[in-house]
C-alpha cells in the first residue's frame, strides 16, 4: 500500500463517518422521514462530489494551473439566465409550468450546448488557444449575467426570492427522480472520463510534451472539455451555481496527496468535496442553525482561501 | 470628437419623457427651466465624466500592469467599490455619503494592490491570463458581497443599486462624481511619467523615475475615479477596456497624447449608449449598464478575435 492509497483510505473512513453521523444524528420519533430526505441529501452531494471533483482537476490540468475553476467559463450564467426568464415569464408559477424534470433537462441541454457553440466560435477560425476560450466564454458570461440581473430589476420582490432560491446551490430541496438521472448520466461520463485518466497525466506535461509524446493534443482537449461541460452541467442543474468550491476542494486535494496521478487525485478530491459539503451542511443545519444557504458560506471560505494561495505562493 | 461628443451631449440635454426644446429655453419658461437644471444637466455631466473616468482608468491601468485587456471590468475594481459600498451601508447606515465614498475608495484601493501583487507573481506573462484572474477576483469580491448582502437579505437591492444607470440623477445626488475631476488633471499632469512606468519597473528606475510613489499615484487616482463612479451610477462593464483599446490602436502608446482622445471618446460612447437606452423603449428606459455591456462585450469580443 502506497502513502497515497492509504490516505485515500482514510478519507473515505472520515467521509463514510461524516455521512453516518449527519444521517443518524437525533433522527427523532418520525425517524423513517427524516432517513428519507437526509438520504437524498446524501445522494445530491455525492453526485455533486464527483462532478466537482472530476471537472475540476481535469480542467485545472488542462489549463496548467491552480488558480482555475470551469466555473469561470460560463455555464452558471446560462443557468441563471434561463432560471430567471422563466420566473419572469412565468411569474412564481414558474414551477408548475416546467416541471424539475423539464427544467433540469433544459438547462443540462441549454449549458452543454452552450460550451459547443464556444468551440465551433474558437476552432473554426482556427485559433487553438485554451487560454482565449476562457476568456470568451467569461465574457460571454459576463454579458449573460448583465442580462439576467436586468431581468431581476424587473422582477417583483415575491418572484425575486424564488430566482435567489436558484442563484445558490442548496442541498435541501431536491427532486428525488432527478437524482436517478443525475446519477445515470453522470455514470456514463464518469465511467468514460476516468478511463483516460492517464491521458490527463501526460497532458499535464504541458502542450509541447504531450504532443511529443504522441497524443493528438486538440483531440484530447475538446473530449475533456466536453467531459467537464457535462459534469458541471449536471452538477449546477441538479443543486444550483457552486462556483469556488472546486477551488477549495481541489487545492485542499493537492495538499493533501502530493501526487500527480489523476487515478488517485480525481477520487480524492470526490472524497473531501463530500467531507466539505456533508460535513458544512452539517455544521449549517444542526450546529449553528443558519439561515444562510451553505453553498454562499463555501463561496465565500473559498474565495479567502484563494486569496491566501494567491498571495502565498510565488509561482503560479 | 470634441464637436461630436458637444452635439450628443447638447441632443441628450433633450431627449426624455417631459417635452423641451430650445424655445423654452430661449423664453426662459420656469419649468423647464427647472426640469433642465435639475435633471437633464445633472445627468448629462455625469454621462460625461463617468465616460471620461473609467476609460482613463482603464488607460492607466493598462499601462500600470502592462497588459492591453487590464480594465476595471477585469481586474476586480469595480466589484471592490461594491463590496465597500455595501459594508458601509451594512454597518454604518447612518453615516451618509462621504463615509461611504472613502470605504468604496479605500477597498478599491487595497484591492489594486492585491490585483498588481498577483500580476506580479504570475510568472507565465500570458495576455489573457492576466484579465483571467482578475476576472476570477473579481468573481471573489462579489462572493463576499453576496455573502453579506444574503445575510441583510438585500440581494435584490444591492444588484439594483449595482446597475449601471443614470436615470436616478437629480441635482443633489450626483456632485460626488466631480471627485474624480482633480484625479483625471492629476493623471493628465502624470502622463509621461505612466508612460514610462508602462515601460517595466527596472527601465522605469533605470531612467530616474521614483517607480512606487508614481505607481501608487496611479492606484490612487484610478482608485478614487472608480469608486465615485461606481457609487453615483453603479457597474458599467467593459467601457475602459473597449474605449483605450481602440484608441491606441488608432493613435499609439503615448499617454499625453492620446489622453484627451480616450477621455472624449470615453465620454462619447457614454453618451450615445445612454441615448439609445433612452429611445430604444421610450418613454422607458434600459439602463446603461446593459446597453453599454452588450455593445462594449461585443467589441471586445471582436478585438479578441481579431488579435493576431
Amino acid at each position: 500500500m502506497t502513502a497515497a492509497t492509504k490516505k485515500i483510505s482514510l478519507l473515505s473512513v472520515v467521509a463514510l463517518s461524516c455521512i453516518s453521523i449527519f444521517v443518524l444524528y437525533k433522527m427523532g420519533n418520525s425517524w423513517e422521514f427524516a432517513f428519507h430526505s437526509r438520504t437524498i441529501k446524501i445522494g445530491a452531494i455525492a453526485i455533486v462530489s464527483c462532478c466537482v471533483a472530476y471537472s475540476t482537476i481535469a480542467f485545472q490540468t488542462l489549463t496548467n494551473n491552480r488558480i482555475l475553476t470551469p466555473s469561470i467559463m460560463g455555464f452558471e450564467s446560462v443557468f441563471m439566465l434561463f432560471q430567471t426568464l422563466l420566473v419572469f415569464i412565468h411569474g412564481e408559477n414558474s414551477f408548475q409550468a416546467v416541471g424539475s424534470l423539464g427544467n433540469f433537462l433544459i438547462s443540462t441541454l441549454l449549458m452543454i450546448g452552450f460550451a459547443f457553440l464556444l468551440y465551433l466560435l474558437i476552432y473554426k477560425r482556427g485559433v487553438d488557444n485554451m487560454f482565449l476560450l476562457l476568456l470568451i466564454g467569461l465574457i460571454l458570461g459576463t454579458l449573460l449575467n448583465t442580462l439576467s440581473s436586468f431581468l431581476q430589476l424587473l422582477l417583483d420582490p415575491n418572484n425575486f426570492f424564488v430566482v435567489q432560491g436558484k442563484m445558490f446551490a442548496s442541498f435541501n430541496h431536491i427532486n428525488q427522480d432527478l437524482i436517478g438521472y443525475a446519477f445515470g448520466v453522470l455514470a456514463i461520463t464518469l465511467v468514460i472520463g476516468m478511463r483516460y485518466t492517464h491521458r490527463l497525466d501526460v497532458l499535464a506535461l504541458g502542450k509541447n510534451q504531450a504532443i511529443n509524446l504522441g497524443l493528438n493534443y486538440d483531440r484530447n482537449i475538446q473530449l475533456f472539455l466536453m467531459l467537464i461541460a457535462i459534469m458541471v452541467s449536471i452538477s449546477t442543474a441538479l443543486v444550483g451555481p457552486v462556483l469556488f468550491l472546486g477551488l477549495l476542494v481541489s487545492n485542499l486535494t493537492y495538499e493533501i496527496l502530493k501526487t500527480y496521478k489523476h487515478h488517485l487525485l480525481i477520487p480524492a478530491c470526490a472524497l473531501v468535496t463530500a467531507i466539505v459539503l456533508v460535513g458544512g451542511q452539517f455544521l449549517a443545519e444542526r450546529v449553528f442553525v443558519l439561515s444562510t444557504p451553505i453553498s454562499v458560506i463555501i463561496n465565500f471560505v473559498g474565495g479567502i482561501y484563494f486569496m491566501y494561495l494567491l498571495l502565498k505562493k510565488r509561482k503560479l | 470628437m470634441f464637436f461630436a461628443l458637444l452635439a450628443t451631449s447638447v441632443l441628450s440635454l433633450f431627449i426624455g419623457v417631459a417635452d423641451l426644446s430650445i424655445n423654452d429655453i430661449l423664453n426662459a419658461d420656469t419649468d423647464k427651466l427647472f426640469i433642465l437644471s435639475v435633471s437633464r444637466f445633472p445627468r448629462t455631466i455625469s454621462l460625461v465624466l463617468a465616460g471620461i473616468g473609467l476609460s482613463v482608468s482603464g488607460l492607466i491601468m493598462q499601462h500600470l500592469t502592462r497588459n492591453k485587456f487590464v480594465s476595471p471590468t477585469t481586474a476586480g475594481s469595480l466589484e471592490a467599490a461594491q463590496l465597500g459600498l455595501l459594508l458601509g451601508f451594512i454597518f454604518f447606515p447612518l453615516a451618509g455619503m462621504v463615509l461611504n465614498t472613502f470605504l468604496a475608495f479605500a477597498v478599491t484601493f487595497i484591492a489594486s494592490l492585491i490585483f498588481l501583487k498577483i500580476v506580479d507573481s504570475i510568472r507565465v506573462r500570458n495576455i489573457i491570463f492576466v484579465p483571467l484572474v482578475g476576472l476570477m477576483f473579481g468573481g471573489i469580491l462579489h462572493s463576499g458581497a453576496t455573502f453579506l448582502a444574503v445575510n441583510y437579505n438585500i440581494v435584490q437591492d444591492m444588484n439594483a443599486w449595482m446597475m449601471g444607470d443614470f436615470s436616478g440623477i437629480l441635482a443633489g445626488r450626483y456632485e460626488l462624481i466631480y471627485l474624480s475631476l482633480p484625479a483625471i488633471v492629476i493623471t493628465y499632469l502624470y502622463a509621461n511619467q505612466f508612460t514610462v512606468v508602462g515601460m517595466g519597473e527596472d527601465f522605469s528606475k533605470n531612467l530616474g523615475l521614483n517607480y512606487p510613489v508614481v505607481m501608487g499615484l496611479g492606484l490612487f487616482c484610478v482608485s478614487l475615479t472608480i469608486s465615485v463612479v461606481v457609487i453615483t451610477a453603479g457597474f458599467i462593464p467593459f467601457l475602459g477596456l473597449v474605449v483605450p483599446n481602440i484608441v491606441t490602436m488608432i493613435y499609439g502608446d503615448n499617454i499625453k497624447k492620446i489622453l484627451p482622445e480616450v477621455a472624449l471618446s470615453g465620454a462619447l460612447f457614454l453618451v450615445v449608449c445612454d441615448i439609445i437606452g433612452r429611445l430604444v423603449i421610450y418613454p422607458f428606459e434600459i439602463p446603461i449598464g446593459l446597453t453599454v455591456g452588450i455593445i462594449g462585450g461585443i467589441i471586445f469580443l471582436i478585438l479578441l478575435l481579431r488579435r493576431k
